[in-house]
């Protein structure tokens, strides 16, 4: 596969670039763009970013390995990412990841066999107020249950 | 239930939407703000005794005239929406609920310091309140409360939202700064302030969101309105945060100084199973936790709380219940700031991934007699002595835990099983996981 940003996401790098007096400013919004479109940040990806802002490939890669929700290796097409942290904790937080992880039959940090789905632990999301919950990809799941975990878990297999 | 009317999580409906906002009177403070001298808002911001939201209390009248009126380089200014301190999640409330009045104090935040360029800061998971705050920007930029020559004046600013992706201490100002500069957001050496030499090495000045928020209100009703809501050296309101065992969390904007047993029984409907209460969190991870015997009669502000000593942070408060393993939550929250830790200072880096281990040892049953002696040691070595105030967040909880809670961990420590061993050095080895 060929890696080169669609015309949209070039027109948004632009746009991001706008924004900033310096280019390399732009970096954490290009590494975004590249993530929506290829998935992950391989090498070649952060090297054809890195090329594009013209900024070496050893800064692009400090910059993705700093930051964690950058990923550095392919992740399944739904991203469970569960809150431990304190107050998902106290209501359940350690439930959830192991109710999911004996249903999908996955451990933490794993993907099912079909890729369609990654479990991590994360930390606090800024969802306290409705523990457990989890992000999947770009939302917010709140106050879950285990018929509640089922029914997302239903819905995305199928999707 | 209180007669309080919230200046910020106002009960209006729909007030997220641009017209609902200008209809209940939305960007009238930025036109009055307009046609005021730049010290004539601080000087209100500080009559009105407005102290940070985003964890220090730093008055931020007085922040705001660090900044220099006259300079060559641009100036700018960053809202700090990193919101990653766990039990922390009000400013999400403003992004969704009230995000124009966020948006007004920032204006009215750079036509103060004559500042060109504002950067709003928001954590990476936070996508959906991202896409929220830029509906709202965009609107505003459309009535051209945005942009440049705002509504005829010769006051231009632009607003724009940078996306972290995931790190905790990005929260910590400087480290925003380099990461809003797309670098790894490891946390600056202070001096320089970032008022003299901050973004790109121009001054800059950063504000949390729930403080930008509380601006128009001021600029509406004066300082001296504002002072007098709740206590005096902590004026206005707190956007409480109310998690863990309680049986109605969520955000309440209450006066400062507020009763935390009001909190908890009157406003959040007292603790889940009606379970008596073993600890509490007052404001987010990073502040020394309570013993039930320390909340009779407590009022939430800064002043107050350093009474047994604990802070308000960010009002992020966690209960408790009587069944909670008080060294297995301090592990977790250890947990985090092991993982949080940008590595810069041996201190912070070493030490946390140390407290870790010890915490791990004492709550698996294997922890040795010497070795809350130990984790109270590092604790204290870690505090003070590095680059940025994490390494303190990192270290109060176990330092506290440990003073009013001795007896929980002594129990652990006693308990501690002994294995064959073989057994020890290998469950030692696994301590650490990740
Ligand atoms: C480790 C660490 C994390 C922080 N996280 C945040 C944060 O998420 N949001 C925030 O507003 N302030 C955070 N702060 C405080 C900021 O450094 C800074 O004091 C604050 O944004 C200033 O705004 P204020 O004066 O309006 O409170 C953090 C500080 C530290 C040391
Ligand atoms: S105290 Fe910790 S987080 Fe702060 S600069 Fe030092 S190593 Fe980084
Ligand atoms: S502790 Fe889980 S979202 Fe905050």
């Amino acid at each position: 596969m060929e890696i080169k940003f669609t015309e949209e996401n070039l027109k948004k790098l632009e746009e991001a670039k706008s924004h900033y007096p310096t280019n390399d400013a732009a970096l954490m919004s290009a590494l975004w763009l590249a993530q929506y479109q290829f998935g992950w940040l391989s090498t070649d990806v952060m090297k054809y970013v890195g090329n594009l802002l013209n900024i070496p490939y050893e800064h692009v890669l400090g910059v993705a390995e700093f930051y964690t929700m950058y990923n550095k290796k392919p992740v399944g097409k739904h991203h469970l990412q569960v809150c431990t942290n304190v107050s998902c904790m106290l209501c359940g937080g350690y439930d959830v990841v192991d109710y999911i992880s004996n249903k999908l039959d996955i451990g933490i940090g794993e993907t099912t066999p079909d890729g369609k789905f990654t479990l991590i632990e994360a930390e606090c999301l800024g969802s306290c107020g409705t523990a457990p919950m989890m992000q999947i990809n770009d939302y917010y799941e709140e106050n879950l249950t285990k018929d509640k975990i089922d029914a997302i878990l239903d819905k995305l297999s199928k999707s | 239930m209180s007669d309080f009317q919230p200046i910020i999580l106002k009960n209006i409906t729909d007030l997220q939407n641009i017209e609902v906002y200008m209809k209940n009177g939305g960007y009238s403070s930025f036109k009055k703000a307009l046609k005021l001298t730049p010290e004539a808002i601080i000087e209100e911001v500080k009559k009105s005794g407005l102290r940070g939201r985003g964890g220090a209390c730093f008055p931020t009248g007085m922040k705001w005239s660090f900044m220099p009126q006259k300079t060559d380089k641009p100036k700018y200014l960053c809202a700090n929406g990193d919101e990653s301190e766990p039990a922390s999640f009000k400013d999400r409330e403003i992004f969704e609920k009230n995000p124009h009045q966020f948006i007004e104090g920032t204006l009215i935040a750079c036509k103060a310091m004559g500042i060109k360029t504002a950067y709003v800061y928001i954590r990476g998971e936070y996508y959906p309140w991202i896409v929220m705050l830029q509906k709202a920007i965009d609107d505003a930029y459309a009535k051209g409360l945005i942009g440049k020559n705002i509504l005829g004046s010769d006051f231009s600013t632009e607003i724009y939202i940078h996306r972290g992706a995931g790190a905790y201490i990005c929260g910590e100002e400087t480290a925003l700064l380099n990461s809003i500069e797309g670098k790894r957001g490891m946390p600056r050496f202070k001096p320089p302030f970032p008022a003299n030499f901050g973004l790109w090495g121009c001054p800059t000045t950063i504000n949390n969101i729930e403080t930008l928020a509380n601006i128009p209100p001021i600029i509406e009703n004066g300082g001296e309105w504002f002072s007098k809501i709740g206590e005096p050296k902590h004026a206005g309101s707190l956007l409480y945060g109310l998690s863990g065992h309680i049986n109605k969390p969520g955000i309440y904007e209450l006066p400062s100084g507020t009763l935390l047993t009001d909190l908890i029984y009157k406003y959040g409907g007292g603790v889940k199973d009606n379970k008596a209460i073993k600890m509490i969190i007052p404001g987010g991870s990073s502040m020394p936790p309570l013993t039930a015997d320390e909340i009779e009669g407590l009022k939430m502000d800064n002043e107050h709380l350093k009474s047994v000593n604990s802070y308000i942070g960010t009002g992020g408060i966690v209960v408790m219940n009587e069944d909670t393993d008080v060294v297995k939550v301090i592990k977790r929250i250890t947990k985090f700031y092991y993982h949080e830790s940008c590595g810069q200072c041996t201190p912070c880096r070493e030490g946390c991934g140390w407290m870790l281990r010890i915490l791990d040892r004492i709550d698996k049953g294997m922890g040795r007699n010497e070795d809350i002696e130990l984790l109270r040691d590092v604790a204290n070595n870690i505090e003070g002595n590095t680059i940025c105030a994490f390494g303190d967040a990192a270290a109060w909880p176990v330092k506290w835990a440990i003073k009013k809670f001795m007896p929980d961990f002594e129990k652990k420590v006693k308990e501690s099983v002994e294995l064959p061993i073989a057994n020890k050095v290998h469950s030692l080895r696994l301590t650490v996981q990740e």
